[in-house]
């Protein structure tokens, strides 16, 4: 494979972060918001212009300083990281626009904070996603923890600091306590850390050990939400709407489970996991997650929280298919990082507009209100299909893949995990969609009149819903992305 | 005179410690220029020294031109060349930061403080540099003499916790006495070379044994290693911020120093880790004092305290590191010396840039901090990330080598205690964080920008050298390899593996 040098992740990953001086004097809050737009336009136009090379077949490589013998902070663009720095790029720019018009919807405090500590987040996600060994992505995992937490605990109040707690709790006790000692036994074992696509693991330790080293891994990236270490997500929705939209529909959860599959196919190597049998394991974790996230998801009466469970459940679709090993559902898994990403930020970000324009946080609320807000609720419908995996939206392409990858790898019961987890989450969202629209009048909780949220905060959702749409019929360049990142995992 | 400066080193502060004492008398602005000069000059004997030492190896200096083992030998090697130019460059910073609030609040003592600032330095300089055993002790009562006198200088408790310093400190010093006088028994020999090259027939004879457990108790005294640390959180806590600023970063870790210093150079590693076979057990009082420290730490509801507990904590860090026996827990062991003392003095200066503003440094005067002292809080969190050793912070890459080294070595209590630590330390600093992000709750957070919020910040002289420690922590990250590489790694004797 050829490697190219360049110091354009670098600069990916940077450009956010020389925003924030930027975000901080500016004298007004439209100054503010352009230095924004600017960073993230900046940020989508330097990784869009990697994307070629990368389609090509080229790793772009970057190293940026030696830490350790043996250690550096290094970057290497690869298709799978593409997709996903892609993915969060191209969303920054979407949720900048919807956190204006949520923020300032709802007049919130702190806004230069919130904005610098987004683009600190976004920073951290490039990061993660470019990483080129263990150690690179760590730090931007935990800068990532670090960042986001003024974020979550952005209304200061005693609940936002329960949940800040709990939120640290989880993926920071967990980093160090589970990934930090698997990170130093892995390097002890296969004496580097660089990802690679056949693993550095395989014939260093004994079967248990590196199962054992598998699961720290698996459940130590807590941001992954892998059940029984999920329970930070739902807490985590007290975050102003957009932060629950773009980090934990988007980058921070994608961000762990990224930092899985770059475990399983690039610390371990597929055909490490296949000797050792692990494949029924990790699909058997990632079920349990599924569906219990489903059905935990179904009794929810908050829209947030419900979308929360919804989250869970599909990030262990990823889990999942990359657990599958088999060339399929890999695709399927990895092309679930971008369909799920553009799906579920469409309903987080009509939550919120129906937050700003109504103030309703509960669903046993908003009977009728497609009556008062049709395209939002229009796009609420059009993520939801995305996400239950049907057509005319991309969360189908991925959910076909995963489907074909059950029957590839001849595990049954998987497949009716799938199918089981189709159908509820056609129960969780089609009940809020149907009461939205149709009721009687009696029923009905709103007046008859059209009265949407500020434009800035439902633009967003129609465009990632289109985006959704789209993806149906034009999934390349994700899907180019993911069949390459497959290809060079399997060899074939 | 450039192969004049280990002496230089500990002459120029020794020196000009009395002319500050007498312009104490006669006119006390000259008291900090004059300090400040002596102490830069020790700093660039201490800079060019490292240089020499990277570039050409170890320097041997005899003073006043006896040969060892007769005269006094300063022998300046890859261990204790980083540790020289840390510790000027600690006390520096410090007195950069401190010397506001040293004049405002000791006015006509001014003098005193900075001639007992400069006289510690040069014994922390003097035990860092000697290659000689009882030199070292002599060295080492200077530093602990000038040491109770800063602690004492306090208010409130000061007297009461320097005195049971003193009590501890001496009988941690003589017990370091006694232990060399029965290594001079044995072989005759003060100069700690000549001792490592007679020792070697000696080793089955109990005089040695005892010399060296005794040695290791004074020192583990003087080093407050659980649970022989009672001493220092009330010193700590008590002293003038200034003092302690100085002393918490450095009197722990040069103890350390000559913890190992004793083990890799007078015992010899194969001798302390192999004959003698009680690593183990240090390592198991070491994954003691980490827990304990950290659990004392918990229990704390002021800033000082807390970091003193976290010190104690560190110090188990440090022994448990050195006695792993192999090459990555000795890195480790010694790579933390420099960053604690960094991490140390950024916390330290933190709190006294906080108590200079808040004239408290009780939890509950850290209230809205966050927004009143933005860059204060900045620096004390980046402080705190190194603790809890976030990469790329510096307390990242000596935990990873102490981690390393309890793997290798199949120690897996003190992995296990390393991340207990590790854990606690994201609660002690994100329960700080908390108070000064969320409280006061009255004041209606939520909705509607608050205008222009009322900042508070600490005076440019603190927040410059706070800052310029904190980024440091990074910088010195980021530069681990080269610091192992050109320097730590040559420091630990091949025999370590």
């Amino acid at each position: 494979m050829e490697t190219v040098f360049s110091i354009k992740p670098l600069l990916a990953v940077l450009v956010s972060v020389a925003a924030v001086p930027f975000l901080i004097w500016s004298r007004n809050p439209n100054t503010r918001e352009t230095w924004t737009f600017a960073a993230a336009f900046v940020k989508f136009g330097i990784v869009l212009s990697m994307l070629p090379a990368v389609l090509s077949g080229t790793q772009i490589v970057c190293k940026v300083a030696q830490v350790m013998p043996g250690m550096a902070i290094a970057f290497r663009v690869d298709a799978l990281g593409m997709l996903f720095a892609l993915v969060s790029s191209s969303l920054w720019i979407v949720t900048s626009a919807y956190s204006i018009g949520y923020m300032r919807g709802l007049n919130e405090h702190g806004q230069t904070r919130y904005f610098c500590f987004f683009a600190l987040a976004l920073s951290a996600t490039i990061g993660v996603a470019f990483a080129a060994n263990l150690f690179t992505l760590y730090l931007f995992y935990e800068m990532l923890s670090f960042a986001t937490y003024p974020l979550v605990t952005h209304h200061q109040d005693q609940e936002a600091r329960s949940s800040g707690r709990k939120y640290l709790l989880y993926i920071v006790g967990t980093s160090i306590g589970l990934v930090l000692p698997a990170m130093i036994t892995a390097y002890a074992l296969g004496g580097t850390l660089e990802f690679s696509t056949k693993g550095f693991l395989a014939g260093t330790g004994s079967p248990a050990l590196l199962t054992a080293l598998l699961f720290l891994f698996v459940f130590g990236f807590a941001k992954a939400a892998v059940m029984p270490l999920h329970s930070w997500l739902p807490a985590a929705m007290v975050a102003p709407t957009p932060v629950s939209a773009l980090l934990h529909a988007v980058a921070v959860v994608k961000v762990g489970v990224f930092s899985v599959v770059r475990v399983i196919t690039g610390v371990f190597g597929v055909d490490l996991l296949q000797s050792l049998h692990l494949s029924p394991v990790l699909t058997a974790v990632a079920s349990v997650t599924i569906l219990v996230g489903s059905f935990v998801a179904l009794s929810q009466n908050n829209l947030k929280r419900l979308l929360a469970f919804s989250t869970i459940a599909q990030l262990s679709y990823i889990v999942l298919g990359l657990g599958l090993l088999s060339p399929k559902g890999m695709t399927g898994g990895i092309l679930h990082i971008a369909m799920h990403a553009f799906g579920k930020i469409t309903l987080f970000f009509c939550a919120g507009a129906i937050f700003v324009a109504t103030g309703k946080k509960n669903i046993s609320e908003m009977v009728g209100i497609g009556r008062r807000m049709p395209v939002t609720m229009s796009a609420f419908f059009l993520g939801s299909l995305s996400i239950i995996g049907v057509p005319p939206c991309g969360g189908f392409i991925s959910k076909w893949y995963l489907v074909t990858g059950t029957l590839e790898a001849n595990q049954m019961p998987i497949l009716f995990v799938l199918l089981a987890s189709s159908l509820l989450n056609a129960a969780y969202f089609m009940p809020v969609v149907y009461r939205a629209f149709f009721c009687t009048p009696e029923e009905a909780l709103f007046e008859n009149r059209v009265q949407e949220a500020p434009l800035f905060c439902v633009g967003p959702p129609v465009i990632t819903a289109a985006i959704s749409i789209i993806l149906l019929f034009y999934p390349q360049p994700f899907f180019r992305l993911a069949e390459s990142a497959v290809r060079a995992i399997t060899g074939g | 005179m450039s192969h004049h400066f280990p002496a230089l080193l500990v002459i120029a502060p020794l020196l000009s410690a009395f002319f500050i004492s007498g312009a104490g008398w006669l006119n006390r602005r000259f008291c900090l220029p004059l300090a400040v000069a002596s102490l830069g000059v020790a700093g660039l004997s201490a800079l060019s020294l490292f240089w020499r030492v990277v570039q050409q190896g170890p320097v041997l200096y005899r003073l006043g031109g006896w040969d060892p083992p007769w005269g006094i030998a300063y022998a300046v090697d890859f261990l204790n060349a980083p540790v020289l130019v840390l510790i000027c460059i600690v006390a520096l910073l410090n007195l950069w930061a401190s010397h506001r609030q040293v004049e405002e609040q000791f006015k006509e003592k001014t003098g005193a403080f900075y001639t007992l600032y400069v006289l510690m330095v040069t014994g922390l300089l003097g035990i860092t540099v000697t290659g000689d055993a009882f030199n070292l002790y002599v060295l080492l009562e200077i530093a602990s003499l000038s040491g109770y006198g800063l602690i004492a200088m306090g208010e409130d408790r000061a007297p009461l916790a320097t005195l049971n310093y003193v009590y501890m400190g001496t009988i941690g010093a003589c017990f370091y006495l006694l232990g060399i006088g029965y290594l001079y028994i044995v072989t005759g020999s003060l100069n700690m070379a000549d001792i490592a090259r007679i020792l070697p027939g000696l080793y089955e004879n109990k005089a040695v044994l005892t010399a060296l457990i005794i040695c290791l108790v004074g020192l583990w005294l003087k080093m407050a290693f659980f649970p022989l640390h009672v001493w220092l959180p009330n010193a700590y806590t008590f002293a003038p911020v200034p003092s302690a600023a100085l002393i918490a970063p450095l009197m722990t870790k040069v103890m350390v120093y000559v913890m190992i210093r004793l083990m890799l150079t007078v015992f010899t590693p194969g001798y302390v880790f192999s004959t003698l076979g009680i690593n183990d057990a240090v390592v198991w009082f070491a994954v003691i004092a980490i827990v304990m420290g950290a659990i004392l730490a918990l229990g704390q509801r002021d800033l000082k305290k807390m970091i003193s507990y976290i010190i104690v904590a560190e110090v188990g860090y440090m022994v448990g590191g050195a006695w792993l026996g192999n090459r990555a827990g000795m890195t480790g062991a010694i790579l933390h010396i420099i960053n604690d003392a960094l991490m140390t003095l950024c916390l330290f200066l933190a709190v006294a840039a906080i108590t200079y503003r808040m004239k408290s440094y009780t939890f509950s005067s850290l209230k809205g901090l966050i927004r009143k002292m933005p860059f204060t809080m900045g620096a004390f969190i980046l402080g705190g990330l190194s603790i809890i050793g976030v990469p790329p912070t510096c307390g990242f890459f000596s935990k990873w080598y102490l981690i390393t080294g309890a793997l290798q070595a199949g120690h897996y209590g003190f992995m296990a205690a390393l991340l207990f630590s590790s854990l606690v330390n994201v609660v002690l600093f994100f329960r700080i964080i908390e108070i000064g992000f969320f409280e006061p709750f009255n004041e209606g957070h939520g909705h509607g920008e608050h205008g222009p919020e009322p900042m508070n910040e600490a005076p440019l002289s603190i927040l410059v050298p706070l800052w310029i420690v904190a980024l440091g922590l990074v910088v010195v990250g980021v530069y681990t390899s080269e610091i192992i590489t050109h320097v730590l790694q040559f420091a630990i004797p091949k025999a370590i593996l």
